[in-house]
């Protein structure tokens, strides 16, 4: 499964720079710990200590809230589409 | 809060206050400042020794709630002054937040046009109150943060510059000139000229610098401390992680003696601790220069801290803010409490 992962200003970074990266995995859980393989830093700036995804940080699977859908839990499909927002309009 | 602004306007420092009738004025810009200094004492019990106090000026009884009322008002003076704002002109700024609202308020009272570029997840409650002061919002994609509402404002404003007055909070000199002429007096004023240590968050510095400067005007050996976020990554709205982020042309961190970094979650926490234990409902940016405010206030002998409570917590109550808060428990927060403010590296 290869989803399109769209990263916010604040992660670009740890992404060399790049808005945009494909990852592979079967839950948006696994997605993140894939995303963390390639990009160190990325997994401990959306998760806490116990592996919950942090209150200020918010992630769309095509367009929708995980919070609503299955969480972290939550499935994914090839082609799929993920956004990671910060809670605010931060960064730069 | 008309009585004890008046009070406070009206009382020599240190006077007793005495309850007068309401300020009667002429304008809702006449109203902005003079806002209180509340001491926060449950928190801090049994946190300090006995002779460590620390105050919060609650900046959201301005008019338009928050403290930026005060650096909108100065910039769009100092701009009617100059003749850069003049009838006709439209108002234009790029602001995820408490700017716009601020700029939207006194535009409303004076009769100019204001117009904003800010990010589509700016909140719910803060799109509406902009619409209830007739602003005319334009919105950025969330990715791009406050570049991409920055990027809008300038193509914005490239359609037709001379349609715009632009006050640009980061670089104009009137956003410290505010906190320089009414923030730091007003806390002289309210601590009698007892203040030792004043602590800030860093939005656009403004509030840090301005007030800052009067204060060490009044007495040079006042420690002025900034309060920013500990991680890019951050959910403070209002404040800005210096390292990462475009240097507002009036941030002068030479100036400051020290800054602290303050993680989201120790700030949010805070948050539900000062609604539940001193009845006080504020924004995270005020959690997060409470945490500060306290790992300073913790490392003295004696001292009367200051900190800044930026807003009210009520254009907040749809954000992140209020997720999970359910698990908050008071016993948990007194732990807490103890392991945040113990890890303070501030030299006070």
């Amino acid at each position: 499964m290869t989803v399109r992962v769209r990263i916010p200003t604040p992660l670009r970074k740890l992404t060399g720079g790049s808005d945009e990266v494909s990852v592979e995995g079967a839950s948006v859980r696994a997605v993140i710990d894939n995303l963390e393989e390639r990009h160190p830093g990325v997994r401990e700036r959306l998760l806490d200590q116990k592996g919950d995804l942090r209150r200020f940080v918010n992630v769309y699977l095509n367009g929708n809230d995980i919070r609503f859908l299955n969480d972290l839990n939550s499935t994914v499909k090839d082609g799929d589409d993920i956004s990671i927002v910060p809670a605010i309009a931060g960064g730069r | 809060m008309a009585t004890i602004s008046q009070s406070s306007r009206q009382s020599p420092a240190g006077a007793e206050r005495q309850p007068v009738p309401a300020a009667r004025a002429r304008s809702v810009l006449e109203l902005i400042g003079d806002t209180p200094l509340l001491e926060i004492r449950k928190i801090a019990a049994g946190l300090l020794r006995p002779g460590v106090r620390v105050f919060a000026k609650l900046e959201g009884f301005n008019p338009g709630g928050s403290v930026k009322d005060r650096a909108a008002a100065k910039m769009i003076e100092i701009g009617l002054a100059r003749g850069e704002l003049k009838p006709g002109k439209v108002i234009i700024d790029s602001t995820s937040g408490n700017t716009g609202i601020a700029l939207a308020m006194v535009g409303a009272a004076l009769g100019y046009q204001v117009e904003l570029a800010m990010a589509a997840n700016a909140s719910r409650e803060r799109k509406q109150i902009l619409a209830a002061f007739g602003a005319k919002v334009n919105f950025s994609d969330p990715l791009e943060g406050s570049d991409g509402a920055m990027m809008l404002c300038r193509q914005m404003i490239a359609r037709a510059p001379e349609r715009y007055f632009k006050p640009d909070q980061y670089n104009n000199e009137a956003n410290p000139l505010a906190h320089f002429e009414t923030t730091g007096p007003e806390i002289w004023r309210q601590s009698a000229g007892q203040v030792t240590h004043f602590v800030a968050g860093i939005g656009t510095g403004g509030t840090v610098m301005g007030t800052g400067r009067y204060l060490k005007s009044r007495r040079p050996e006042i420690r002025v401390i900034a309060v920013e976020p500990d991680d890019p990554m951050h959910g403070l709205e209002g404040l800005k992680h210096m390292a990462s982020s475009i240097v507002p042309g009036i941030y002068h961190e030479e100036e400051l003696d020290d800054k602290l970094p303050v993680s989201t979650e120790d700030a949010y926490e805070m948050v539900y601790a000062l609604g539940q234990i001193e009845g006080l409902l504020v924004g995270q940016s005020s959690g997060a220069a409470m945490v500060a405010a306290l790992r300073v206030a913790r490392q003295l002998k004696q001292g009367f801290v200051v900190t800044l409570f930026p807003d009210f917590g009520d254009r907040y109550l749809s954000t992140n803010l209020w997720v999970g808060w359910q698990r908050w428990r008071r016993e948990d927060f007194a732990r807490r409490l103890d392991k945040w403010t113990g890890r303070a590296n501030a030299t006070t």
